[in-house]
């Protein structure tokens, strides 16, 4: 069974076409996505031994509040400590674990919900799917880059665009399923999770069977690397203990950390934001068309923009987003008080297109900085600026709107504070990235210490 | 290192690799339009 897993058996011969690997990468995605859709799920748990409405014994929304921030905290710890594993045992074996984890996640949540005991979803959903999230996240993606040297940022936005789109599949179809399966007896969320589970444990699973890494001395048909080694694109390799000593990972993880806080501003609260800073002029109804479109422009942005990367090169990418993101930021407390909602809208569009693009370049940006080698493993390490976001985002969101509101502050006037602390993220997040350069030469492996760990991992 | 020399890359494999991913991606992607399309209406 080891070597149905092993890097041996998964390494393609060099006839093997490439473009077999991206739905490889889409497949699990797509599925562990479903992470962002996990609030559709929120209110029908609150009602699971009332069924039509809530009893004194069922959960709260804040004790179920926790499920998620578990998941997205044992993403990162699991993306963390999991990375090095992923670069020793290779994708496949990493990629299955996750489907173990995220599909078993949710069999046992189900049986949470069957028991009603909630420490059974903390522990399946949170915790166990949490790591699931995180391997299956950064799996795929250093061998990706690995297939395509040529297009790294397209390859990674590949992927991770899938991540976005999962939400916009796994929140239909869970309102589908819990209609379904919907009785006077049943909300439907138990069978639910239970069909879920089954669903994202198989097509994890094809994911991992189709995943290939290419041969050692493999290089796209008809490409030839670049003989003189671009500025910021380094052709050797730091190991990942290594690159934990640089200034260039922290100044990454504040770059990542800052750019998802910035966009988690938006996105957190855009349905409540629009409507109190537009009172009258924008429905519910609307306001969910809204957060569905800027859903979309964090999906397509996460394509766009790493694919664009690849012309702009990472550093100068970065610069774009950041600049504009703050200029746009800044300028939404003006369209709203303008009564402007096309641009208010273009502009948070902007935004969250570039939110994604975020996401999605940094594992090209790292492979740039730190070679290709430890790639996936540095990723990881690096995805604890994601849930530090994740968590310390919406809190700071939260507590400086409720503290304007108390202290006399009109609730659409309570926004542009949040949003000029936004763009001042942004603004700090533009610094970072005007102080990355090159590694020190001290921290890149030597070639015969590169040779080693091939023949060890 | 051994490899695997089979022929894995057929046209077809590829073709219905992808509708794979891009079928349900697709849709999940139109559920989000057709909500979006509420804001402009």
């Amino acid at each position: 069974m080891s070597g149905f897993f092993s890097k041996e058996r998964i390494t393609a011969s060099h006839g093997y076409n490439r473009w077999l690997i991206p739905p490889a990468a889409l497949a699990v995605h797509l599925c562990i996505g479903q992470a962002y859709a996990f609030s559709v799920f929120n209110e029908p748990l609150t009602r699971i031994l009332g069924v039509k409405e809530s009893l004194p014994e069922d959960w709260k929304l804040t004790t179920i509040g926790w499920i998620y921030s578990l998941a997205i905290v044992f993403l990162g710890l699991s993306a963390a400590f999991g990375g090095k594993w992923l670069e020793k045992v290779g994708p496949r074996r990493t990629m299955f674990t996750a489907a173990c984890c995220f599909g078993g996640g949710f069999i046992l949540s189900a049986i949470g919900i069957k028991l009603h005991q909630i420490w059974l979803l903390y522990l399946g959903y949170g915790v166990i799917g949490g790591c699931g999230l995180g391997l299956g996240y950064v799996s795929p993606v250093s061998t990706l880059i690995k297939w395509f040297p040529d297009r790294r940022g397209m390859a990674t936005g590949m992927a991770i665009m899938g991540f976005g789109g999962g939400a916009m599949v796994g929140a239909p179809l869970s309102v589908m399923l819990m209609k379904h399966f919907h009785s006077d007896t049943s909300t439907g969320v138990m069978e639910t999770f239970a069909v879920m589970g089954v669903l994202y444990f198989t097509s994890m699973v094809i994911g991992s069977l189709a995943i290939r890494i290419p041969p050692p001395d493999w290089k796209p048909a008809g490409w030839t690397p670049p003989t003189e080694e671009k500025k910021m694109v380094t052709k050797r390799h730091v190991h990942i203990d290594q690159a934990l000593k640089t200034p260039q990972f922290y100044l990454l993880w504040l770059i990542l950390c800052l750019n998802v806080t910035a966009g988690i501003g938006i996105l957190g609260q855009a349905s409540v934001m629009i409507q109190e800073m537009f009172k009258g002029r924008i429905t519910p109804e609307a306001a969910a068309g809204f957060v569905g479109l800027l859903s979309l422009f964090n999906m397509g942005g996460r394509f766009v923009w790493s694919s664009a990367s690849d012309f702009f090169g990472r550093k100068n990418t970065y610069f774009l987003f950041f600049a504009l993101g703050t200029f746009l930021y800044s300028m939404l407390p003006n369209f709203s008080s303008e009564g402007n909602i096309l641009l208010f809208i273009a502009a948070a569009a902007v935004i969250l297109s570039m939110y994604g693009g975020g996401f999605s370049t940094i594992p090209a940006y790292l492979a740039d900085i730190f070679g290709t080698k430890y790639v996936g493993g540095i990723h990881g390490r690096l995805l604890t600026a994601w849930s530090t976001a994740g968590v310390l985002g919406p809190v700071l969101v939260n507590y400086i709107r409720e503290y304007q509101v108390a202290h006399g502050v009109a609730k659409a006037d309570a926004y542009t504070t949040t949003l000029y602390i936004m763009a001042c993220l942004l603004a700090t997040g533009f610094v970072c990235n005007l102080l990355m350069r090159e590694v020190h030469e001290k921290h890149y492996m030597r070639h015969d210490q590169v040779d080693d760990d091939s023949l060890n991992g | 290192m051994e490899t695997t020399n089979k022929s894995e890359s057929h046209p077809i494999l590829l073709v219905l690799f992808w509708a794979y991913v891009l079928i349900p991606l697709g849709w999940g992607v139109y559920q989000t339009f057709k909500k979006a399309m509420a804001l402009f209406q």
